[in-house]
């Protein structure tokens, strides 16, 4: 199969319907130096692309376009990497179809 | 927040949560059910096919007014390599019964409809609200609290029918955090179509729909398939590997979704199509052996919450509605004697699963997993290439003889994997499906 152009997952992300909690992220990165290997990972394969390194080398979340998955959770909390929760009632994801 | 205290708290108004509260509320049962979306289903993916065996023993007359999409008269099973597939298909007319046995459906309507079935029944429903703990006396569970004001909500038994993720029992200590090779991430997609579009592109009338599932190359020899269902007027798609897979080859699965729609045999089947929907979900996928401690001192655990898919059938709804409601008949059973919630009554509930088919069916596969995971490489990699190779020289008239054809294929299978290899791979294979 030829080449994969890059996919612009923020596209995708945009047909969704979000309620944002502003100011309440439900997933939150312990603070750190150096990302660990599972951190550096999730910038390739969160699906909602939640996870970027920052200028400083750090991993940032910024999950306002998270699908609330768990997959970040399964691969990274148990490290104490970060600390994940659902979002509040009624915010986050609203799949239309699912 | 009610004050009053309930017989039963079923957390979660998926098929397993919906099945369990409707079933304790026709005989009678004071119950309340706690759900975190906007609406039941706001929450949820599916691919999405639903069997009607398991609903019809919970709602025998759901043909009524149920929202169901198409109801399956042919499946598709393909293995793919990069421009090709090599496929079963299986079409019967048979299928166009009186009350056909599974159809597509589109999970945000069908558990808005089951959830007004629940309330109708009698249970009460709060949406909008997380449970964020359970809550303890003496090692027993006696309630919930949520992220709502109001505190503690106590019930005789608390019924973990959350999904996937498991959050609350592993918060409490209950049950293990899944693990990256217990679950897979699928991403999906909704594409809108014409209903006749559909129908043309699939060969079907009136509300008759198809299923292609579909393993190869397509998930870059990560342990996946990927699966692609005629709603009415949409094509459901996705891909799914699982979690340690994505973890070894860092592949971003948006992109994988986006190799699978341009495959030569995929793309003009949703040619044309808008895009209206994009979402992910974790699948339970370890099988047998991953499923936690399913009950305890007034808790017990349903649905995706306990692992029950089964994997090789793409089976996971049916079983949460058929755990729902054997939980719920258990629960049912030590109500009517007034009994106590504790974990040795609550036993009669595994009991119980082990009769069914669900627990059948996962002890039938449970080497499955290992050996998916063992042989990656080559069932996701070389094997799907092989079989297209040996088709194709199969297929193509040359003018080369077809003892020499037969001799080439085979050759080309030992060459790659070894006698040994095969012979193992076919003996693991047929040892972990029985
Ligand atoms: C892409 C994909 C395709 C699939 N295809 C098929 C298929 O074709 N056929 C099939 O039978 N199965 C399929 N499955 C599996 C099927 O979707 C699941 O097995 C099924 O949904 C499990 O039902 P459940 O009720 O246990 O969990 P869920 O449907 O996940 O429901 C859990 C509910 O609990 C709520 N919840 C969770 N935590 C809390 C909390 N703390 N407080 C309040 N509410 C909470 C959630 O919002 C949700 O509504 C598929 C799954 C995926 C991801
Ligand atoms: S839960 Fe899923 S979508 Fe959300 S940030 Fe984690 S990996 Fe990304």
């Amino acid at each position: 199969m030829a080449e994969t152009p890059t996919v612009r997952v923020e596209e995708k992300l945009y047909q969704n319907r979000y309620l944002v909690d502003a100011g309440r992220p439900h997933i939150v990165v312990a603070p750190h130096e150096k990302p660990s290997k599972e951190l550096l990972l999730l910038t390739k394969i969160c699906p909602a692309h939640c996870y970027e390194v920052n200028g400083k080398g750090q991993v940032e979340v910024s999950p306002d376009g998270c699908l609330e998955c768990g997959t970040c959770r399964v691969l990274a909390e148990g490290s104490g990497a970060l600390t994940w929760t659902y979002p509040r009632g009624g915010y986050g994801v609203l799949f239309k179809f699912g | 927040m009610p004050a009053e205290k309930f017989d039963v708290i079923v957390v979660g108004a998926g098929p397993a949560g919906n099945s369990c509260a409707y079933t304790l509320a026709k005989r009678g049962l004071k119950v309340l059910q706690i759900e975190r979306g906007e609406y039941p289903g706001s929450k949820n993916v599916q691919g999405a096919i639903m069997y009607a065996n398991m609903l019809e023993k919970i709602i025998p007359d759901f043909r009524d007014d149920a929202p169901l999409e198409r109801h399956l008269i042919e499946q598709r099973l393909w293995y793919m390599d990069d421009s090709s597939y090599t496929g079963v298909h299986y079409r019967s007319d048979d299928f166009n019964e009186e009350a056909p046995n599974r159809y597509t459906i589109i999970r945000a309507q069908f558990d808005k409809w089951f959830s007004k079935k629940v309330q109708q029944a009698g249970a009460l429903l709060i949406l909008e609200t997380t449970v964020t703990d359970l809550c303890f006396s003496g090692g027993k569970v006696i309630g919930v609290k949520t992220d709502r004001a109001g505190g503690t909500i106590l019930a005789d038994v608390v019924v973990m029918a959350e999904g996937v993720n498991g959050v609350l029992g592993t918060k409490a200590g209950l049950r293990p955090r899944p693990k990256p090779d217990t679950v897979a991430l699928a991403v999906k997609e909704m594409h809108f179509l014409p209903s006749d579009v559909i129908e043309s592109r699939f060969n079907i009338s009136g509300d008759e729909g198809v299923v292609i599932e579909a393993a190869g190359t397509i998930t870059k020899g990560m342990t996946g398939t990927g699966f692609l269902y005629t709603n009415k007027e949409s094509i459901s798609i996705g891909i799914g590997c699982l979690v340690s897979d994505f973890a070894h080859t860092g592949k971003a699965p948006y992109e994988l979704l986006e190799d699978f729609k341009k495959h030569p045999a995929v793309a003009p089947l949703i040619a044309g199509a808008e895009v209206k929907e994009y979402a992910a979900h974790l699948i339970p996928e370890g099988g047998y052996n991953a499923v936690p401690q399913l009950f305890g001192e007034g808790w017990v655990i349903v649905g995706d919450a306990g692992q029950f898919v089964n994997a090789v059938h793409r089976e996971g709804s049916n079983l949460a509605m058929t755990t729902g409601r054997i939980a719920a008949e258990a629960i049912f059973q030590i109500k009517s004697r007034k009994d106590k919630f504790s974990a040795e009554n609550l036993s009669i509930y595994q009991k119980m699963l082990e009769q069914s088919f669900v627990m059948k069916d996962l002890k039938k596969y449970k080497r499955l997993p290992d050996f998916m995971h063992g042989a990656r490489d080559r069932l996701f990699g070389s094997y799907p290439e092989l079989v297209s190779k040996a088709a194709q020289n199969w297929f193509r008239v040359d003018g080369k003889d077809k003892k020499s054809k037969e001799k080439e294929i085979v050759r080309s299978f030992v060459k790659a994997r070894g006698v040994r290899g095969l012979a193992s791979d076919a003996w693991k294979l047929a040892r972990s499906w029985r």
